[in-house]
């Protein structure tokens, strides 16, 4: 911190400068962050290289792909391995993951949301601080350290090899940080806003439905998208909850058709661009909300 | 009168807001906490992951500490730990402090920079085997003997890959925390060293690292904590091999338990992960006195 302005000092020392305006002038705008810059550029291959490939290659055909060059774009494109993956069933998996995705993020965050809420108002009340304590003790657990048990009480609800099975587990894990999240917004609620319901005859109920869920509707779409990318993308749950074909989501899905077309690359590519396309879309849309969203429990 | 009045409205509160909580704590009791307390209780019995559980005393306890794939897999989840931490924490500062200047192309390469913040570890995973494929892959097809080593073959490489994948998957998103960072930082400062004559790297270290002494906390918590949970990715990628080169302590536990159906000692290795990641929380809330972050939050 020796370099923090000290303002009573720069007057005196900002003179030499000005002397020299012309030359500063010049100098500032070259003044670039040249490592970052470097950095960026190298950062840009390195990301852009892998996805590139991947998703040329899903376009080959499987008997060209071993004599071409790997980094040209086969000269005539084929959808063949798409073809390929979507007659394995894709769409079913697809389907799958919609279902658990929209059925634990939903649940997830209203129930996350209710008890921001409850936690923010109650303050004063000592089960809701102990209720507080709890979820954030649940931020510093490894929380796929639980799975045994889970499995164990999955299977003694005799929802074992079910969606249920993925859902419910994934709405507990997701309740910590989404609490955490909700309640940091719902406390920047002006206190006045609040008296004034009280003061109009309004339930809690009505609060916080009517005042506090439109104020804070950033972080609940915050909450929502990283709830949703990361149930989406989830692979230990189905993994050890679900074991029949037809209960697969995509992640799982994509590492067995690994398993049964390994040798088969560019059908294998073909499958992880087709689990990712929809996630893609999403972001060419609303990519500044879904990297906001990503970042918001972390950045304030 | 208003002291007359108020009581009657907190009585109310009182009694609803408790209730707003319920479902979340519902959830997460019976999918979260009951889990937890169940993975200490499992560690003290027998199980083969399908028939009846019999209490075994200290049995699964006496088999995993005087195993030799314990330390070993502590090592190499330590090793994983810090070698990604060291590499991450200075790329995503050096990128997230180019991420948030002005210039246009930077938006540009944005774009393509938090694509992978989108993919599922799985599909990482699997377009990067079979990227690397010794016979098949990148390296092969360019004919460049230099990339078409047996990467995922051999202890030391494979260790290399895991560290590379894991850094191309998350430095995105801590490079976007750095992002959100480096923009918070008052221009007044930079502009205050400039008339001060303080160049670019001395501003760097001067202002932009001491500014960002919180973002550096939480971001190292996260990937630190989120690293015991790295289990999709080097799952796929590697299934903790060559022998046991990448078998990071999640692996351990599932593999005992799920694959060689030892349930109490996966258990016992999973009390250990809680632990760690317990030490680990708050020893990092000491150093940093702000909330430790979440362990799941990096892929579930």
């Amino acid at each position: 911190m020796t370099t923090t302005p000290d303002v009573t000092t720069t007057p005196a020392k900002a003179r030499h400068p000005l002397k020299t305006t012309p030359r500063a002038r010049q100098r500032l705008p070259r003044r670039r962050n040249w490592a970052g810059g470097l950095a960026g550029w190298i950062w840009l291959v390195i990301v852009a290289v892998p996805l590139y490939w991947t998703l040329i290659t899903s376009l080959k055909a499987q008997s060209r792909y071993y004599a071409s060059n790997p980094l040209v774009p086969s000269a005539d494109p084929t959808l063949d391995n798409y073809r390929l993956v979507i007659e394995s069933d894709f769409v079913r998996y697809f389907v799958n993951s919609l279902v658990v995705t929209a059925g634990a993020v939903v649940p997830a965050v209203v129930f996350s949301f209710m008890a921001a809420y409850a936690i923010v108002r109650g303050r004063r009340i000592r089960g809701l601080r102990a209720i507080n304590g709890l979820f954030l003790m649940g931020l510093a657990i490894p929380l796929q350290a639980t799975v045994i048990p889970v499995y164990l009480i999955i299977i003694r609800l005799h929802l074992y090899d079910s969606l249920l099975a993925l859902i419910l587990p994934s709405i507990a894990f997701a309740v910590p940080l989404s609490v955490l999240v909700l309640a940091n917004f719902v406390r920047d609620v002006p206190k006045e806003l609040f008296d004034s319901m009280r003061v109009d005859g309004a339930s809690e109920w009505t609060t916080l439905w009517r005042l506090a869920a439109p104020l804070t509707r950033p972080a609940i779409l915050t909450v929502t998208i990283f709830n949703a990318l990361t149930i989406w993308n989830g692979f230990l749950l189905p993994l050890i909850l679900t074991q029949s074909p037809d209960r697969r989501t995509l992640p799982l899905a994509l590492w067995t058709f690994q398993g049964q077309y390994g040798v088969n690359v560019p059908a294998v590519l073909a499958a992880v661009v087709l689990t990712t396309l929809p996630l893609l879309v999403l972001y060419a849309f609303g990519r500044r909300q879904l990297l906001s969203g990503l970042t918001a429990g972390f950045s304030r | 009168m208003t002291n007359l009045t108020r009581p009657s409205p907190r009585r109310e509160r009182r009694s609803i807001l408790p209730w707003l909580a319920a479902p979340a704590l519902v959830v997460f009791v019976a999918f979260a906490v009951v889990p937890l307390v169940g993975v200490f209780v499992l560690s003290f019995t027998t199980w083969d992951g399908i028939g009846a559980i019999h209490p075994s005393g200290l049995d699964s306890w006496r088999a995993v500490l005087t195993d030799p794939g314990l330390p070993r897999a502590l090592w190499v989840t330590f090793l994983v730990m810090a070698v990604s931490w060291a590499v991450q924490t200075p790329l995503s500062v050096l990128l997230g402090t180019f991420m948030a200047g002005r210039q246009r192309y930077r938006a540009v390469l944005g774009v393509v920079y938090f694509i992978p913040l989108m993919l599922s570890s799985a599909a990482i995973a699997i377009a990067y085997k079979a990227l690397l494929d010794p016979n098949f892959g990148l390296g092969a097809g360019l004919k460049i003997p230099l990339l078409s080593q047996d990467w995922l073959g051999r202890p030391g490489l494979a260790f290399g890959v895991v560290v590379f994948v894991v850094s191309w998957q998350f430095i995105p998103f801590h490079s976007l925390i750095y992002q959100g960072g480096v923009q918070q930082i008052p221009k007044s400062l930079y502009e205050a060293a400039q008339l001060d004559g303080a160049g670019r790297i001395r501003q760097f270290f001067g202002i932009t690292l001491p500014q960002l002494k919180y973002t550096i906390i939480t971001s190292s918590t996260l990937m630190v904590v989120g690293s015991l949970t790295f289990f999709d990715l080097i799952y796929v990628l590697t299934e903790g091999g060559p022998g046991d080169a990448t078998r990071v302590l999640a692996l351990d536990m599932y593999k005992r338990g799920f694959q060689a159906s030892l349930m109490g000692p996966a258990s016992a290795i999973a009390v250990i992960l809680v632990l760690v990641g317990l030490a680990l929380a708050l020893l990092l809330r000491r150093l940093g006195g702000r909330d430790a972050g979440a362990s799941q939050l990096e892929g579930a």
